[in-house]
């Protein structure tokens, strides 16, 4: 559903994107963490076809960024960081104006119009003027906007940025349903727990350039290596049983045994079982958190 | 194209009712549509009655027409300050970027904004003079005739076009509503000579003047709309976070324009070969235009000169015109003094022509090159209607013997002209309005330095030597 090829963007000298290569399929979630400046929001002004790429390609729900721009327009709902709403404007009138440009007829415009606002809990207040909408209210009519025309990809840049708790909440709340088989999410941030929560795969991204991709798990697996597991027993483990050779064990103290191993679905069992036979008592084995954060800072530092 | 249209419209349409939600917009709307004009009424009627009292009614009845222009321009002005809001306070409202990616051209966003602008100060300027014509007509049963209402109307919408082209260029341009006020000037400065220009030939009657002023108008407010079409993109609005005037960057675009890619002196004189062949075609077509400059003075002079004034003249004049010294420098003809003389004076004219086509889009820098065909088109008839010598003899004696240079460089200076303005309103993808035009400007100074001025200098030796001696051949002297 989307695609970009070594996208890079320079201005005045200066490449603000250096390599943007990436792909999102129907019905994924893909977050690009990154700091400010990493090039986040020139990357998807690029997909969206408002920046022109210095070098590289994008295919945006078939069609090419570079050659058909208004196409790609017309697929495409983005959320920006700026929610770029009108002030004056009452909030009906708005999402009327967009689905007018997007070509939507006058039967499905009021249908979708109300839908969307439903589904934001905005409709009670269609008629004031967007001046008078809290910042969570507008981020939500944005989103509507975003959506009003259906598009099968949709591109959100901070979503959330300079919101407070609940309404970044809500917000988030309202990303996480708009999941569905047909539509491709590029969700731009640099809020961990946001990217975490919502992304199926995640794209590091330092200095204009994407420099780790892939699921939370495979990347804290890349990058903090493998999981590590906690076994506790009734009471302290002094003669640690025979275990397989591939599990390394890392602590054995007091009732706490903490080990890694390369399959926990084959291993873990066999752990279990070693330590049942030698007569302790299992009373949890668990998979010790670990965080996004530890493994963003790692790779800001060495990836 | 409806749907492409229905799209513009929609854009317009929005753009007007946030601007009838504003009130810092609608007061002076309502002010300038009934209060002005009303104000403007009695102004008039206290006017004529007091210079009534010295005799001059002339004023008096002058004064109406001009104060109808007054009422229209006041509300148009308003137009510049929406126009130089457009797009500049929508980037600083953050407000940009949703309409930017939606499915529009550039094209219609641009054009959108262009008639969104427009529609409310120029129906205010229109309604506010139907207010004011009203008012008279009430007042003291006075009524403009059909064709200088016409002309009033037409003026004041154009002026708006052009200011409010020239202000969205600006918008797009500008990374700031403050930044676009301040670049503000080079917009207002031209206008108000324009809206003086206007006032003296309304007050003078010359309506004739006027008409051509519309035209000259209409014509830069075309050339202008373009030159903000070709230079709208996406792109420079999001891409520029500050206004800056890097000169270094301006000389190296001019720099390299000027150079044209030349490493010595032997080359560049290849690439200014070149521009001929570029320009052969709008070369043509310039002498077209200068052919047509020349009909349209002779059809004035045969219009206008009754040929009893044209039978005045006698041959001794012309004879004396050609032997005594040339006017200012007191030098007769056939003195390299006299040759630089004319040679200054045609590089000066040229200069003057420049300064007006930098300013005016090309526009003035070739109205300015047609003038003196215009006056040999207006000679020739003259002297045929004389009855001295036939025009052709008047082409064949005293023009083309220098004027075989003297035409084709002024040809080839006009076609420079207008290939300048054709490079500024045509769009040039990834390059910057200031980088075209430095661009347009190198190529432009090129082709005059390599070329016209040298062909002037041809054309002052033959004007000096040959011509007055083919003169007096002709003459028997």
């Amino acid at each position: 559903m989307l695609r970009a090829i070594h996208l890079a963007k320079q201005f005045d000298g200066f490449w603000a994107v250096s390599d943007f290569t990436l792909s999102v399929r129907a019905g994924e979630v893909v977050a690009v963490l990154g700091p400010n400046g990493a090039g986040k929001t020139t990357s998807v002004r690029m997909l969206v076809s408002l920046l022109r790429p210095s070098r590289g390609e994008a295919w945006v729900a078939g069609f090419n960024t570079l050659t058909h721009g208004k196409a790609v327009r017309a697929h495409v709902g983005v959320l920006t960081e700026q929610h770029g709403l009108y002030r004056r404007m009452p909030a009906e009138e708005y999402l009327d104006f967009f689905a007018r440009l997007y070509g939507i007829n006058e039967k499905s415009r009021s249908e979708r119009i109300e839908r969307w606002m439903r589904y934001f809990g905005l409709w009670e207040f269609r008629k004031q003027r967007i001046a008078n909408f809290s910042k969570g209210m507008r981020q939500k009519l944005a989103l509507a906007r975003a959506l009003i025309h259906e598009p099968p990809v949709l591109l959100l840049d901070e979503p959330t940025s300079a919101m407070d708790p609940e309404s970044a909440r809500l917000v988030r709340e309202a990303i996480a349903g708009l999941r569905s088989r047909e539509r491709a999410v590029l969700l731009c941030t640099h809020n961990l727990a946001e990217a975490e929560s919502l992304a199926d795969r995640i794209a590091i991204m330092r200095a204009g350039k994407i420099i780790a991709t892939g699921t939370p798990r495979q990347l804290k697996d890349r990058w903090l290596g493998l999981p590590i597991y906690e076994a506790a027993t009734s009471h302290p483990i002094h003669n640690l049983p025979p275990l397989p050779p591939q599990v390394e064990v890392l602590q054995a103290v007091g009732n706490i045994l903490r080990f890694r191993s390369p399959d926990w679905r084959h291993y873990n069992p066999l752990v279990a079982q070693a330590l049942v036979q030698s007569g302790f008592r299992l009373v949890y084995m668990r998979e010790l958190p670990r965080s996004l954060e530890e493994v963003y800072l790692k790779v800001m530092q060495h990836g | 194209m409806g749907e492409w249209w229905r799209q513009v419209l929609l854009i317009t349409r929005r753009e007007v009712r946030d601007q009838l939600r504003d009130w810092r917009i609608v007061l002076p709307i309502v002010g300038m549509t009934l209060f002005f004009p009303l104000l403007m009424t009695l102004t008039a009627n206290a006017m004529v009655n007091y210079v009534q009292k010295f005799g001059a009614e002339i004023i008096g009845e002058r004064m109406y027409p001009f104060l109808m222009m007054v009422v229209g321009f006041f509300p148009s002005s308003i137009s510049l300050v929406v126009a130089l809001e457009s797009f500049a306070g929508e980037r600083e409202r953050r407000t940009i970027e949703p309409l930017l990616a939606a499915p529009l051209d550039d094209a219609q966003l641009y054009l959108g904004k262009l008639l969104a602008v427009l529609f409310l100060p120029v129906s205010v300027s229109y309604v506010g003079i139907v207010v004011y014509l009203v008012g008279l007509w009430k007042a003291v049963h006075w009524s403009p005739p059909f064709l200088t209402m016409l002309l009033v109307f037409l003026l004041t919408g154009l002026q708006a076009v052009l200011m409010v082209s020239g202000a969205v260029v600006i918008s797009t341009q500008a990374t700031s509503v403050r930044s676009a006020n301040l670049l503000a000037s080079l917009i207002i400065v031209p206008v108000a000579l324009l809206l003086q220009w206007e006032s003296l030939n309304l007050f003078w009657q010359k309506y004739s003047v006027l008409w051509a002023t519309a035209a000259v108008v209409a014509m830069l407010s075309v050339v202008a709309a373009r030159l903000g079409i070709a230079h709208f993109n996406r792109e420079d609005l999001l891409g520029r976070e500050i206004d800056e005037l890097n000169l270094r960057w301006l000389w190296r675009a001019f720099w390299d324009g000027f150079r044209g890619g030349a490493h010595s002196l032997r080359e560049w004189l290849g690439v200014a070969k070149n521009d001929l062949h570029e320009l052969r075609w709008v070369f043509l077509g310039s002498l077209v235009l200068l052919a047509a400059a020349g009909a349209l003075g002779g059809w004035l002079t045969a219009r206008y000169f009754p040929p009893s004034f044209a039978q005045q003249v006698q041959i001794a004049d012309l004879h004396k015109a050609f032997t005594s010294p040339m006017p200012l420098i007191n030098v007769p003809l056939m003195n390299w003094r006299a040759a630089l003389a004319i040679w200054l004076h045609n590089v000066l004219t040229l200069t003057v022509a420049s300064a007006a086509a930098l300013f005016t889009l090309g526009v003035g820098g070739v109205l300015i090159a047609m003038l003196p065909f215009g006056i040999i088109g207006g000679g020739m008839v003259f002297v045929g209607k004389s009855g001295l010598m036939s025009p052709w003899a008047m082409l064949a004696f005293f023009i083309l013997p220098h004027g075989i240079v003297e035409i084709p460089a002024i040809a080839l200076y006009t076609a420079a002209t207008l290939q300048m303005s054709a490079s500024l309103i045509a769009p040039s993808p990834g390059k910057r309005l200031g980088e075209v035009w430095m661009y347009a400007l190198a190529r432009w100074l090129r082709v005059g330095l390599v070329w016209v001025i040298p062909m002037l200098a041809v054309a002052a030796v033959l004007e000096t030597w040959l011509t007055p001696w083919v003169v007096m051949r002709y003459f028997g002297g």
